[in-house]
């Protein structure tokens, strides 16, 4: 099963829950994979302190283009939903830059003047932390193109295990679909602020326009206003976690301790979570 | 010989508009007859990525041998070259303007990105 903890919203605490949900789910003896997907800032590391047992190199795939075999017929920058291949006058201009990756310029080209090469895009990581798999990606420098090294990252989840963890990157463009494809259930991480909301509700419009099973979480509830509340009511949208701000939690947090070590009073929320999940979702 | 200038309304005493990719509208004036079209360019005023390389698409359509504009990022500079578009830069200018600075030779030609993509 896929959980992957989203928001629309940055700093409302996904790691925090996405890291301490795998942690308390391998202390119930669940196989868990955590994958950090947020690949322009992986941080769950910083909470498990994993040691790093593998580096792979994620490449992705740019067109190169024959202009010899090339008859100009303009099919592959009309394919391109991204700008990344132009047909300007008597050539063709590849911006790498703006490629996904997904190949359709050369399999429409009729004169197989397209063929693909390999781009360095980043690393991913795997490594072990108290039992747990952690996978990450790790975007190079100056890449602009984070979804095809969070497709790769996604291969890593094992199969086999009976949870994987999905912690997203924010936001609610590319790379946060490509990170909650496949999602058995998301739980949408926001804050009571006017802020937190804005920003919740395009993240709940993203989660409908996939159709997977969702809940809030309100992070920092004892803060702001009562408006995430308001609106999780009108919309019917299920509210299963509410960690207050606590002083305790900000100190294990800048000292990179996971949240559940330092106070494993909070369990019981986690518990809930699922609980939840197991409740909605056919087994 | 057409010219498009990269403009913030459609008619000749629209400021020129110093985005090339996210302009909102592009002026297409004909210098053979001193006519103009105004080409409207929001769908790439909202677009996420790729802006500059797609008004220059556009533009090349239209059959401009030389543009004006504010400012010019290196895909833009590139798919215009490629397209054989001749670059002007001009700032503070209305379109009527900058079509008279053209013409009489006063315009500066860009020979490179005169800015940064917003991507590196």
């Amino acid at each position: 099963m896929q959980i992957s903890i989203a928001s629309g919203k940055g700093g409302t605490g996904k790691t925090t829950i996405a890291t301490n949900l795998a942690y308390f789910l391998k202390k119930q003896n669940k196989t868990v994979t955590l994958l950090d997907c947020d690949v322009e800032e992986p941080n769950c590391h910083l909470f498990l302190h994993p040691t790093w047992t593998s580096t792979e190199k994620s490449t992705s795939k740019i067109p190169l283009v024959n202009m010899s075999k090339c008859i100009k017929c303009g099919r592959c920058g009309d394919i391109c939903h991204f700008g990344a291949i132009a047909n300007i006058k008597d050539t063709v201009l590849v911006f790498p830059e703006l490629c996904h990756g997904c190949g359709g310029c050369s399999i429409v080209c009729p004169t197989g003047a397209i063929t693909e090469s390999e781009k360095e895009i980043g690393d991913v990581q795997t490594g072990t932390a108290d039992g747990l798999e952690i996978v990450q990606g790790l975007l190079k420098v100056g890449e602009p193109m984070s979804p095809p090294l969070i497709r790769s990252v996604k291969k890593y989840a094992n199969t086999d295990d009976e949870f994987v963890i999905v912690d997203c990157p924010p936001g609610t463009s590319c790379p946060v679909i490509e990170s909650l494809k496949n999602s058995d259930f998301i739980l949408l991480i926001t804050e009571p602020t006017p802020f937190g909301l804005n920003d919740l509700k395009l993240a709940v419009d993203v989660v409908n326009e996939l159709k997977i099973p969702f809940a809030v979480g309100i992070n920092r509830s004892t803060i702001g206003d009562s408006t995430v509340w308001d609106y999780c009511k009108e919309q019917n949208i299920p509210i299963i976690l509410e960690i207050p701000h606590d002083r305790h939690i900000a100190r294990a947090y800048s000292e990179g301790i996971l949240l559940l070590k330092a106070l494993p009073q909070y369990e019981e929320k986690f518990a809930d979570i699922l609980e939840h999940i197991k409740e909605v979702l056919p087994s | 010989m057409k010219i498009a200038i990269s403009a913030t309304g459609n008619d000749l005493c629209s400021t020129l508009d110093a985005r090339f990719g996210r302009t909102s509208q592009f002026i297409i004036y004909d210098l053979d007859n001193d006519s103009y079209i105004s080409v409207d360019n929001e769908q790439n005023l909202t677009s996420a990525q790729g802006a500059g390389i797609q008004s220059a698409q556009t533009i090349i359509k239209a059959e401009a041998e030389a543009v004006i504009t504010g400012n010019v990022g290196p895909n833009a500079f590139r798919t215009l070259t490629a397209g054989n578009v001749d670059i002007y830069l001009g700032t503070g200018l209305t379109v009527q303007e900058a079509i008279d600075k053209f013409k009489n030779g006063t315009l500066q030609k860009a020979s490179g990105n005169n800015v940064e993509g917003h991507w590196m």
